[in-house]
């Protein structure tokens, strides 16, 4: 199972530079990293997906990011119970004959298509990882021309929040 | 109601504000409005004006360590910047605490390649403990503020400030320095740790029969020289010490066995190999001093105390980890430490110490002036009690055999590093730290030569210290290992000197050369009575090694040693 962390951090410029840089420097793999802004003014939240598996490798690597000054701090949701998604845009090739194909796929999946064109569709999916992996596969032999995925968000289930909500703290 | 000031100025009363006495630099360009404002503090504040800014970066090093205050250097952007990476780098690996403050081009120019721009806060992330670059007047003081205690507090680093010329040339019309409790969300000091970990600690060190304790530099930073000598008398159980934590317990002390790893004493690598615990006091279990870490220590369960959380489990797996200040820790755990016999684990310890006796260069008649001879003729000559700068290679190792360090702070060596010419630069910066040590200097004829244009800025200063030049023609640690592992082939390793008693003069300081042991004290005599900077070239033998080594990566015990009779047939 790979290693997911949720970070607060400050938004700031060059944050998300000194976390990739780490990762870097300290020579940990970052599967996806994906980075918007949350509930709080001023804090940022990142999903770090690594490929780290051992316990105390994890630690470590949890425990480097939280050292960076900038970082206010990190949960190591892996073993956690946690709500975890990604989407991904996937534009296929499909003139007027294969569009129903990719639309009955669209829906088996739960996907949307989002734009039409004359010789392409853009279809849009939300969920698990290993569904978007399922629907590329499956819209592979229509003809995939490009692919856009957000790296995985994630978040803890129940009345858990992190501390830098201040409604909870 | 505050001052007007420009922000060139607000730079230099911030710096007033957090303590500063000296600042280390080299004006240029974009920094150019604070060095104008500099002439509004110079009743305040010290400039030395170094000849390199990886200069002026070692001297704050130099003086932070001697001083344990925030070390502070300055410099210009670009170039004078770059110049200040490899000072940064070996702050960061040892945890030493100075700000650098640098220029940098107009905030409206950044990102265009202007004249003597780089990106100096991306340069440097990797070797600072954090820096900030700042565009803004009114954040001037609040960051650099900042910067100190992120220096000073929890394990030490480097703080890098870059400031913009258009922020330095802006002007605030009610300045006052900021008085608020500095807060950061993301930086937390650690906490005590829990009573069922001091419990759990306890029970294992007054079970052990075999224990040692590994004290490093925490021990200096934290100040637990104490609290460390208290865990070793009350429950009679060894020390050795890192390469950094030298003087964190008297050399004298008769439960230290002196240093441990890669050229540390025999019986502190056999010690650490047989235990069955090992209390491991603010070091890193770099490789240095664990060689082959699946082999190391195999035996012992251990206590790791160390206020880094990075740095637990990071190298060697431990049992216990005390994830807090190392005094705080020993506070709590002292007083449960039941004192222990152990005579059969001491007199092992003392058997591997005799045989080492056997093999001592000082116990052998050699043909030259050997390099041990010359270091420990400085330690007779400053009767142990000097502030020794060394540098990097064969006689820094030396150094660390044949000087015997009684008080703390007391050997400044750049160690995580290895940063050859750090040795003159640091001595000098330690030198404004008011003291009445003696400041040696033992360095190399190859490190010397890649910082010896502040042998200027020595003189300029007038700055106390005795250079002594270790002179064996050869970058010799990196010969010693072309002899034993790539079957003597030397490569770039001789390397010629200038005359550096011509070199000294032409500096406009004394200088003499020393090439038979009986002239070595003498020689120090005088250059003791002149105040100011003097150098002394000890020509040395050049092909001795230094004993003990364990070769990188192989087993902690696995250590070549100098044989017993060396110079037996020389005699003949």
């Amino acid at each position: 199972m790979k290693q997911i962390l949720i970070a607060s951090v400050e938004d700031k410029p060059g944050v998300l530079n000194r976390v990739s840089s780490l990762f870097r420097r300290r020579n940990f793999n970052i599967e996806s990293l994906a980075v918007g802004h949350s509930e709080v003014p001023g804090v940022s939240r990142m999903t770090i997906v690594t490929d780290e598996v051992e316990q105390l490798r994890r630690a470590i690597v949890r425990s480097n990011v939280e050292k960076l000054v900038n970082v206010i701090e990190v949960d190591d949701v892996t073993d956690l119970p946690c709500v975890v998604r990604e989407t991904a845009l996937i534009k296929v090739t499909a003139d007027t004959t294969k569009r129903r194909e990719v639309m009955d796929f669209a829906e088996m999946y739960r996907a949307r298509i989002v734009d039409v064109a004359n010789e392409t569709l853009i279809v849009e999916i939300t969920g698990e990882s290993s569904k978007i992996d399922a629907l590329i596969e499956v819209l592979t032999p229509i003809g995939i021309s490009e692919i856009m995925r957000t790296g995985k968000i994630a978040m803890r289930r129940g009345a858990v929040a992190p501390r830098t909500n201040g409604a909870t703290a | 109601m505050g001052k007007k000031l420009r922000g060139a100025d607000i730079v230099w009363e911030s710096l007033v504000e957090e303590g500063v006495e000296v600042v280390f630099g080299y004006p240029g360009g974009a920094i150019l409005p604070a060095y104008d404002a500099l002439n509004n503090y110079r009743e305040k504040i010290h400039h030395v004006l170094v000849r390199h800014e990886q200069g002026a970066t070692h001297m704050a090093d130099g003086y932070a360590r001697a001083s344990g205050k925030v070390g502070c250097a300055m410099a210009t952007s670009g170039p004078g910047a770059t110049n200040m990476v490899t000072g940064l780098a070996t702050a960061m690996l040892d945890s030493s605490p100075i700000v650098c403050i640098t220029g940098q081009v107009p905030s409206g120019a950044i990102g265009g390649d202007a004249f003597q721009e780089v990106d100096v806060t991306g340069v440097t992330i990797p070797v600072t403990k954090h820096n900030y670059l700042v565009t803004d007047v009114n954040e001037i003081a609040s960051t650099i503020r900042e910067a100190f205690y992120v220096a000073r507090t929890g394990r030490p680093g480097p703080v890098l400030v870059d400031i913009t010329k258009d922020a330095l040339n802006a002007v605030i019309e009610d300045f006052e320095y900021p008085t608020y409790t500095i807060s950061l969300p993301g930086y937390k000091p650690p906490a005590p740790v829990t009573n069922e970990q001091v419990v759990a600690a306890l029970e294992l060190i007054n079970k052990a029969k075999k224990p040692v304790i590994l004290a490093g530099h925490g021990v200096l930073i934290s100040g637990a020289m104490n609290e460390v000598l208290e865990l070793s008398r009350k429950g009679n159980i060894p020390v050795t010490t890192t390469l950094l934590g030298i003087g964190g317990v008297p050399a004298s002390h008769p439960l230290n066995m002196g240093m441990m790893g890669m050229h540390g004493e025999a019986c502190a690598n056999h010690a650490i190999q047989e235990a069955d615990l090992l209390i491991a006091c603010g070091m890193r279990f770099d490789d240095r001093v664990t060689g082959n870490v699946s082999t190391y220590s195999p035996n012992s369960k251990k206590i790791h105390i160390e206020i880094d959380p990075t740095e637990i489990n990071k190298n060697i797996k431990v049992d216990i980890a005390l994830n807090t200040d190392l005094m705080v820790a020993l506070r709590q755990i002292n007083p449960g430490v039941t004192f222990n016999d152990r005579s059969e684990w001491l007199h092992r310890i003392r058997d591997w110490q005799e045989d080492a006796n056997q093999r001592d260069i000082l116990q052998m008649k050699t043909p030259t002036l050997m390099a041990a001879q010359a270091i420990r003729a400085i330690w007779e000559g400053t009767a142990g009690n000097a502030l020794v700068v060394s540098d990097v290679g064969q006689h820094q190792m030396l150094e660390c055999q044949y000087y015997q360090h009684e008080s703390p702070y007391t050997l400044l060596t750049s160690g995580g590093l290895g940063t050859m010419g750090f040795s003159v630069p640091a001595a000098i910066g330690a030198s404004f730290h008011k003291q009445d040590r003696e400041i040696w200097v033992i360095v190399g004829d190859g490190c010397v030569q890649m910082t010896i244009m502040e042998f200027a800025t020595a003189v300029q200063e007038n700055a106390n210290i005795k250079i002594c030049i270790i002179n064996n023609g050869y970058l010799g640690m990196v010969r010693q290992w072309q002899q034993l592992f790539y079957d003597a082939r030397y490569a770039e390793t001789p390397i010629s000197s200038p005359d550096y008693v011509k070199l000294a003069d032409a500096y406009g300081m004394p200088g003499y050369r020393v090439s038979k042991l009986e002239d070595a004290i003498p020689t120090m005599r005088k250059a003791q009575e002149h105040k100011g900077p003097v150098v002394i070239e000890f020509v040395v033998e050049q092909h001795d090694m230094v004993y003990p080594m364990v070769p990188a990566g192989a087993d902690l015990h696995a250590m070549i040693r100098r044989p017993h009779r060396q110079f037996a047939e020389m005699e003949m």
